[in-house]
């Protein structure tokens, strides 16, 4: 029997997601073994034309990182979809569009003024932009053009599976694949990792009060935590309540609240819309006015805190920006 | 006119190529290196609350996560005015150089290990890890590969995650180094610190025997005669962590040196139409278009830059290798591009051996490693030397810390400018006649590649043979030769 093939991916990521698959160390090497990788620009030279050379459906798994971000990922990705039997989006750019997707909160012009012409560094008086194609002493530069905003995989191909996280451990990739190799599997649209929240795996959890009741709420950096008790009781917002397990809880090891880079729980779509009512419900303040108050006194960034990894999932900036 | 595209499959967006322009005649008439990379994080960073920077701009980097955590962190000492406990300063100092030496010791093995270990003329088939294994024998790749886990272990120890961590803060750390904790780190550093060594005198045994390495390093397609810029301590002395920046002049004065925090007195950027990225130069000097010289703004950053620029190192062992280098390589400064590769193992065992300083250090047990931030914020700047070189994080936020403003200069756009000088010059001095062959496309890589590039950081990973693609077209654009090298 032939190995299973697997082709790998990345379109607007930071690297992180192949330092987590390289990460797997030795179940690297056994991740080779087992399967006949036909596509990993990072370490292979295949190139889009071999790719299209292929059959359709010929490659048993792809696994997309990033987000997209640039035409060229569109194009390559729906070529993968077309060639492959499975589609894993891998990581928290596939999976929601990731940091890169807190851009959408921008227009694409107001990115490239700043880059450009704004930035303090800066000396650029004939205000030269990186052009699509420019031409210098007669000959002719290309470069690929950026998209308006930056989507999450689903939005731009079908996508049989999740595994979340920025970046996933070693072990939920090495626990996903074999799964899926060994012929176990899940329901289309599975996410991988636990179905609990990550509240059910924290060290923590045991000192976490059935109800929480916050009279104010406290940025990480203006309180010295007791790293043996519950953070989000000590005042500081954690998304571990509407965030999935299964990341071993390494921010909470490493001192520090989760902010929510697994996504959102099954059934829930916006992550980030939970996370504001889940808040609205510890926060025991019933007068409006005084948590207005409170939140204006302490510097308040819902987008940051609540939609760090999630902003491409949800529509509300890019109607903005489309003008619907 | 012929087009020459070489594509190397890099990790920014999977297009940062090099386009060779060749005359009627088939002599290169320019050649460019092109980046597109632009997320818009500075743009993004906008209405974010300043503490979280240090975990949101590590994502613009997966494979150096930590030097952004590090230079942001240090940016928020200074945007809230709180100074951290010594203690605290130790355990950041301690695990930022444990992630210099994993990150220098991937590239120069897997990465560029293959062209001087196995040979810049072996067959291509070989010029990679499996080369390696070949030549020191597969002992050695695993106990890389050990010696790499044992140190993202420490990463994850402290920071959290390995890629992306979260111990930073204003102030302090998230946590203190408990006594089972420092046990692993100070067991670690010992073998880090052997590991160093012995990677030092393979590189003298394989490389420095070898005249015509030696030779090569020297030769002039890869020299440039440009500014180098590196932290250093108060005794002129290399530091990754923390000091001053000094730049010096392409005859080894020192130009000017300076605090991070008035890094816009001194650097300035250009920008071109045909690339994203910006090109960092000195501002004094001036930009002059991509030429080197002492009237060029042009400057370099990164291992070689840090030696070149500093009056040496500040452990014993790296010293030693310091001053052989010098006494090696004809004085100072070395302005040989593929000096870099043995900057670069002088720079790993300077590493483990300040790991092996801090971790001894008693202080860096103690629990103390927070001061809560008092004042008011308003401007923060922090620098750090990522592997890639002088990396600077600029905040400016209102009264509750809010950022109004970021403003980023990342460690190889510091180099950019001088690599388009590298690509150019080697093309024009190996390509003639509009001849093109594999061992060409070899020597033009070797040109970029010492510099360890962040879009080429791709080839950090396994198996890390860069692979390459040149496309000879005619005026027509049509394809008339391609050459593949995988």
């Amino acid at each position: 029997m032939s190995k299973p093939k697997v082709a790998l991916y990345w379109c607007a990521s930071c690297g992180g997601c192949e330092e987590a698959t390289v990460d797997l160390t030795e179940r690297l090497f056994d991740l080779i073994e087992a399967v006949d990788i036909v596509f990993w620009p990072i370490a292979m030279d295949f190139k889009r034309e071999d790719l299209e050379k292929m059959e359709d459906g010929s490659i048993d798994i792809a696994i997309i990182n990033g987000g997209i971000r640039l035409e060229e990922h569109e194009e390559m990705v729906k070529l993968l979809r077309r060639k492959s039997k499975i589609v894993i989006a891998y990581g928290s750019c596939a999976h929601l569009g990731g940091i890169p997707g807190l851009a959408n909160a921008y227009p694409r012009e107001e990115i490239l003024k700043f880059a450009y012409e704004e930035a303090p560094t800066v000396i650029n008086p004939d205000k030269v932009r990186p052009m699509k194609k420019v031409t210098i002493d007669g000959m002719e530069f290309e470069l690929p053009e950026f998209l308006e905003y930056l989507k999450p995989l689903d939005e731009v191909i079908d996508v049989d599976y999740y595994i979340p996280g920025c970046p996933p451990t070693p072990d939920l990739t090495w626990e996903a694949i074999s799964k899926l190799l060994s012929g176990e599997i899940p329901p289309k649209g599975h996410v991988f990792g636990s179905d609990k929240s990550l509240c059910h795996e924290c060290p923590l959890n045991e000192t976490k009060p059935d109800e929480i009741r916050l009279e104010e709420l406290k940025r990480p950096h203006q309180v010295i935590l007791d790293r043996s008790k519950c953070y989000l009781a000590q005042g500081v917002l954690c998304m571990g309540p509407v965030t999935r397990g299964g990341c071993e809880a390494l921010c909470i090891k490493g001192g520090m609240p989760c902010t929510g880079c697994f996504g959102p729980l099954d059934g829930v779509y916006n992550q980030g819309a939970k996370a504001l009512s889940f808040l609205a419900s510890v926060i025991d303040i019933e007068d409006e006015e005084k948590y207005r108050e409170m939140l204006e006194k302490l510097g308040f960034d819902p987008i940051g805190w609540f939609f760090r990894y999630s902003l491409a999932k949800g529509m509300i900036y890019r109607k903005k920006r489309d003008g619907e | 006119m012929k087009e020459i595209v070489i594509d190397p499959i890099t990790r920014l967006e999977g297009h940062g190529k090099i386009v060779i322009k060749l005359d009627e005649n088939g002599e290169v008439q320019k050649a460019l290196l092109q980046i597109p990379e632009l997320r818009g994080f500075e743009k993004f960073l906008v209405g974010r609350t300043a503490e979280d920077a240090p975990q949101i701009t590590p994502r613009i980097c997966g494979v150096c996560p930590w030097a952004h955590h590090m230079a942001s962190t240090k940016a928020l000492d200074d945007l809230f005015k709180v100074d951290p406990p010594e203690p605290a300063k130790k355990i950041r100092e301690f695990i930022y150089n444990v992630f210099m030496l994993e990150d220098h010791a991937i590239h120069f093995y897997v990465l560029a290990g293959p062209d001087f270990i196995v040979g810049p003329k072996a067959p291509k088939e070989e010029r990679n890890i499996v080369g390696i294994i070949k030549k020191l024998g597969v002992d050695l790749v695993k106990n890389i590969i050990v010696t790499r886990k044992k140190l993202r272990n420490l990463e994850q120890l402290l920071g959290g995650k390995i890629t992306h961590p979260v111990m930073g803060l204003p102030g302090g750390v998230a946590k203190p180094l408990s006594e089972d904790d420092w046990k692993i780190c100070y067991e670690t550093s010992k073998e880090a610190l052997e590991f160093a060594k012995f990677t030092l005198e393979t590189f003298k045994n394989v490389v420095l025997s070898n005249d015509e390495y030696v030779d090569l390093i020297k030769s002039d397609a890869y020299t440039h005669k440009t500014y180098y810029m590196g932290l250093v301590d108060e005794k002129n002395q290399v530091n990754f962590y923390d000091g001053k920046i000094r730049v010096v002049d392409p005859d080894g004065n020192e130009y000017v040196k300076f605090d991070a925090k008035n890094y816009l007195d001194h650097m300035a950027e250009h920008v071109e139409p045909w690339t994203y990225v910006r090109f960092t130069y000195l501002k004094g000097v001036g930009w002059k278009g991509f030429v080197d010289g002492k009237d060029s703004g042009i400057f370099s950053v990164a291992p070689l830059a840090r030696l070149n620029a500093a009056d040496g190192m500040a452990t014993p062992m790296a010293q030693e290798a310091y001053k052989e280098f010098y006494e090696t390589l004809g004085g100072k400064p070395v302005h040989h591009t593929l000096a870099f590769h043995w900057a670069r193992v002088i720079e790993m065992v300077y590493a483990a051996e300040r790991m092996m300083e801090l971790i001894e250090d008693p202080d860096i047990k103690d629990p103390n490693v927070r001061k809560l931030p008092e004042a008011t914020p308003d401007v923060g700047i922090g620098v750090v030397e990522a592997p890639r070189g002088t990396l600077i994080h600029h905040y400016e936020t209102d009264g509750k810390g809010i950022i109004k403003k970021a403003n980023l200069i990342v460690a190889t756009q510091n180099n950019s400018a001088r690599m388009v000088l590298s690509i150019e010059k080697a093309a024009k001095s190996l390509i003639h006649g509009g001849k093109v062959d594999d061992g060409i496309l070899n020597m033009i890589e070797m040109a970029f590649r010492a510099y360890d590039p962040c879009h080429a950081c791709a080839t950090h990973s396994l198996p890390g043979s860069m692979p390459l693609i040149v496309r000879i077209y005619d005026k027509d654009d049509n394809l008339i030769k391609e050459i593949r090298r995988d």
